[in-house]
């Protein structure tokens, strides 16, 4: 391609002034872009309203793709499953005599451990349903992992709120506009649950490595006592999500812990719930920081 | 009775010449619409496991620059990029830092390279969002460990590979921009 003659100032005064007022604005924009990002790096809420804004406008759009999306992994569904109808109809019938004893044995249980918890008097408020709503999109070309919801205060959520789908743990709401919501998901590279094993106490950390894994790092160093097809479930630690809900699967073992995938896909799930805060009290308490009671501003109060 | 004139010769790739002229409102919105829409299209994708889709807005940003030189003024990477920054889920302001500062290199690199063809523009452009990718990722908010920056290699690879039909769809709506629809009474 020939050079742009055009672009040339030449000894045009006036030519030459405005090229340079361009670039001088365009150094001016990237000045404004640095000291934005740096607020916004700081105070990651710092925005959020415009973001918001931005996101309610688009959300209707993403319901739409969101519907299609579902419509279209339906009909494949249905495709794959003429081929496997015999063989997998006999394993879904054990498998459904199954899941009706062990359900069975889980209202058993439930049943004891709502008794248990009133003899104990433990108040816990949190755990229900505040919204059910579809992902309607996600920051698909950023480093972080983060998902939109198409439920926002309208409907009652919150920042802090735990989301989930049937399978499991699909994140936390982190802001909030009037008919949409930002949700952090597990996957996000500062994103940190608590978790235990199923089935016995074993806790640690599930720590998202940006990739779609987990990092499980174990609390109590010593042998490492995690096996490949582990299950990881909330241990309600923290105070946002409720004991108990699924969170991931154990890949490969580490020396300090493991490497796990997680169980619930929010590209696969087509309706998430959002949950109320389990304990609201343990979070404001994590939230309010322990030296703040000794900081001089304070004590003058 | 004249000789008539070749039919060819009236008209040109942006439609006839005779009584006709370019939409202004047209010429001006066209770059500005296209790339805002890249910049909002890749939302309404659902990616759980990692970065998936290429940065469509910026590389129809670096297609219009290397299509039509001169369109876009060095400032607009600006203004395109906090469009960008309330969709992408960057922190505000990474956009606006990292598309100023892409116009502005490409302004000096062609001052330096006048002369160029398609394998220079691929690899300029395919640099070009290599960079930016791996700066967003560093701007992003998230520790940047190994983990993340090999996640961001498909997207890295499938971005570069997206430029030739990026720039031919640039190069489409750049005809479209220019058609003469409006009529010159």
């Amino acid at each position: 391609m020939a050079p742009i003659s055009s672009r040339r100032s030449g000894h045009s005064r006036r030519a030459q002034y405005s090229l340079f007022t361009g670039y001088a604005l365009a150094a001016l924009g990237a000045l404004l872009g640095a000291f934005l990002l740096a607020a916004s790096l700081l105070s990651p809420s710092a925005f959020s309203g415009l973001r918001m804004a931005a996101s309610d406008a688009v959300a209707p759009a993403g319901t739409g793709a969101a519907r299609t999306r579902a419509a279209s992994g339906g009909i494949l569904d249905g495709i794959a499953a003429y081929w496997r109808a015999g063989s997998q109809n006999a394993a879904l019938r054990r498998e459904v005599e199954l899941a009706r004893i062990r359900l069975g044995e889980a209202k058993a249980l439930e049943q004891q451990n709502r008794e248990l918890k009133a003899l104990l008097d433990l108040g816990e408020t949190g755990g229900q349903t505040v919204a059910v709503a579809r992902l309607v999109g996600s920051s698909s070309t950023s480093g972080r992992r983060f998902a939109y919801l198409e439920a926002g205060a309208r409907d009652g959520v919150a920042p802090g709120m735990p989301v989930r789908s049937a399978q499991g743990v699909i994140g936390r709401v982190l802001e909030v506009g009037s008919s949409s919501a930002r949700v952090m998901l597990l996957s996000d590279s500062e994103s940190v649950l608590p978790v235990k094993r199923a089935g016995d106490q074993l806790v640690a950390f599930a720590e998202g490595r940006g990739d779609g894994k987990l990092r499980i790092r174990l609390l109590n160093l010593g042998i490492n006592p995690l096996k490949p097809g582990d299950l990881f479930v909330t241990s309600g630690a923290g105070g946002y999500f409720r004991p108990g809900i699924a969170a991931a699967i154990l890949d490969e073992v580490t020396p300090d812990g493991g490497v796990a995938r997680i169980v619930a896909d929010p590209a696969a799930a087509t309706a998430v719930l959002v949950e109320d805060i389990w304990i609201a009290e343990a979070v404001e308490a994590l939230r309010s920081s322990p030296d703040k009671d000794f900081a001089p501003e304070d004590a003058s109060e | 009775m004249t000789e008539r004139l070749n039919p060819a010769a009236r008209a040109d790739k942006y439609g006839r010449r005779t009584n006709r002229t370019h939409s202004p409102v047209r010429a001006a919105s066209v770059p500005y619409l296209s790339v805002m829409l890249a910049s909002a299209l890749p939302i309404l994708v659902i990616a759980g496991s990692g970065p998936l889709i290429p940065p469509l807005g910026f590389l129809l940003l670096i297609c219009w620059r290397i299509v039509s030189p001169g369109f876009f003024p060095p400032w607009a990477g600006a203004l395109l990029g906090a469009f960008d920054d309330l969709f992408s889920g960057q922190p505000f302001g990474s956009a606006i830092l990292l598309w100023s500062l892409a116009m502005l290199v490409f302004e000096f690199v062609e001052a330096r390279f006048p002369w160029r063809g398609f394998w220079h523009d691929w690899l300029a452009a395919g640099l070009a969002a290599t960079l930016y990718l791996v700066a967003a990722l560093f701007l992003s908010g998230a520790a940047p460990g190994g983990h993340l920056i090999l996640a961001i290699v498909p997207q890295i690879l499938l971005t570069v590979l997206l430029y030739p039909l990026a720039v031919r769809l640039v190069a489409g709506l750049d005809l479209f921009r220019l058609a003469r629809v409006k009529v010159i009474d």
